[in-house]
């Protein structure tokens, strides 16, 4: 039986990225983030999870707004780096496990939740740059990943509640299936910050932290926070956070927080880490 | 009836919903074609002519021929769309920031040092007035 043992939740902005691939980890501006990051390496290495699910959304890569999927799992045995114009980010490119994506693509759908099933999907940062955080730069990513794409992008995603009985539903649909597997679930984006309009740089510290906070202390609160909350207190983009609550949702009830970075800046935005374990 | 949108109030701020997403559609769809390296090739060629493939309005035109940033919302822009075209004058994040908030991307960058935008005075369009 597989099983999903923790999770990790953090930040994808794709400067983070751009530091790692042009070697500016070490300048004063990115040291301080970095630096922060090496225990969560650890951590992961440690875990040597056999399969990664990496909750992401899409920036106009992939898909654009021909076709706008609220849930896409991507089933293929690869996933190559997107050009987002600078030409593909140099880093590995992301093996699948089309075993496991496509047992949970049957059991989600199964369990009324209707996924779009994605054999094509190039990934741009919101999927690489949380690999380079956790894993730095290694030839090949250490694990298999499934990427499972949220549309954050034309209003309104899914609600935070939604996404957090998504969450539940891989949990179920993961310790189902029939080879011993060690699954890791990433929810990235976020924290806060608005990338757009009069209001851009937007970062509102008090949330992060509350809701870094409620990912252990008050997961109810958190799924209830309304779209107009995210967009006011976290910032038009701030609104990624409803993805961590895919992985929260895939989590045990209790677990413990083994791990947490938070950062001002990175580029526009705020940049927050968690890992968080299950309580067995 | 239509519903309200209780986020209108939010200063600063164009929330890229249907209303938005359907006025802006082929100008976001401009810019998305510049992920691909031949039609950027096309577009600093000749301007005028690649644009022309798209249905855009003279608003929009100008608005893109400007780098009017914040225009480009106004028209229905959504910020991840119209930063390919930031990406493809080697625009940063910073410097477009800058000038949609009416600062330079020296300014920007130092007030994300700084700690960001602060939230107080920024959630209503009544505290601004």
């Amino acid at each position: 039986m597989a099983k999903i043992i923790a999770g990790l939740g953090t930040s994808h902005v794709p400067a983070i990225g751009a530091a790692m691939d042009h070697d500016k980890t070490h300048t004063p501006y990115w040291k301080p983030l970095f630096d922060g990051y090496g225990a969560a390496r650890d951590w992961l290495a440690e875990t040597d999870p056999d399969v990664v699910i990496v909750v992401f959304n899409d920036h106009a890569s992939a898909f654009s707004l021909e076709l706008i999927p609220t849930f896409t799992i991507g089933v293929a045995p690869e996933f190559q780096p997107a050009d987002e114009g600078y030409g593909p980010r140099q880093v590995p490119v992301v093996e699948g496990h089309p075993r496991l994506a496509w047992h949970l693509a049957e059991s989600l759908i199964l369990d009324e939740f209707d996924m779009t099933i994605a054999n094509e999907m190039p990934v741009d940062h919101g999927l690489t740059v949380p690999l380079s955080i956790a894993c730095g730069q290694p030839d090949t990513w250490p694990f298999k990943v499934i990427p499972l794409a949220v549309n954050v992008v034309q209003y309104p995603p899914p609600t935070g509640h939604r996404c957090f009985s998504l969450g539940r539903a891989i949990r179920r649909a993961v310790e189902n299936f029939d080879e011993d597997l060690k699954v890791v679930i990433f929810g990235t984006g976020g924290m806060s910050h608005q990338l757009q309009g009069e209001r851009a740089g937007l970062v509102n510290k008090e949330f992060d932290t509350a809701f870094l906070d409620g990912l252990t202390g008050d997961v109810d609160r958190l799924t209830k926070l309304s779209h107009t909350e995210y967009l006011r207190e976290a910032g038009s983009e701030g609104i990624e956070l409803v993805m961590w609550l895919i992985m929260r949702g895939a989590l045990a009830d209790d677990v413990t927080e083994i791990y947490r970075h938070y950062h001002i800046p990175a580029s526009n935005s705020a940049a927050g880490l968690i890992v968080l374990e299950n309580q067995t | 009836m239509k519903p309200k949108k209780d986020y209108a109030d939010i200063p600063g701020t164009y929330v890229f919903d249907g209303e938005h997403s359907q006025k802006g559609y082929h100008l976001n769809m401009f810019c998305m074609s510049l992920n691909k390296p031949e039609n950027r090739e096309a577009f600093r060629a000749d301007p005028d002519a690649y644009l022309a493939k798209y249905p855009l309005t003279d608003d929009m035109i100008k608005a893109i021929k400007d780098r009017d940033w914040l225009g480009m919302l106004r028209l229905g822009g959504n910020i991840y769309y119209t930063f390919k075209l930031a990406i493809f004058d080697r625009l940063t994040m910073q410097a477009v920031g800058g000038a949609m908030s009416g600062i330079t991307e020296e300014e920007f960058r130092q007030m994300m040092i700084d700690g960001g935008r602060p939230i107080d005075g920024n959630r209503y369009t009544s505290e601004q007035q």
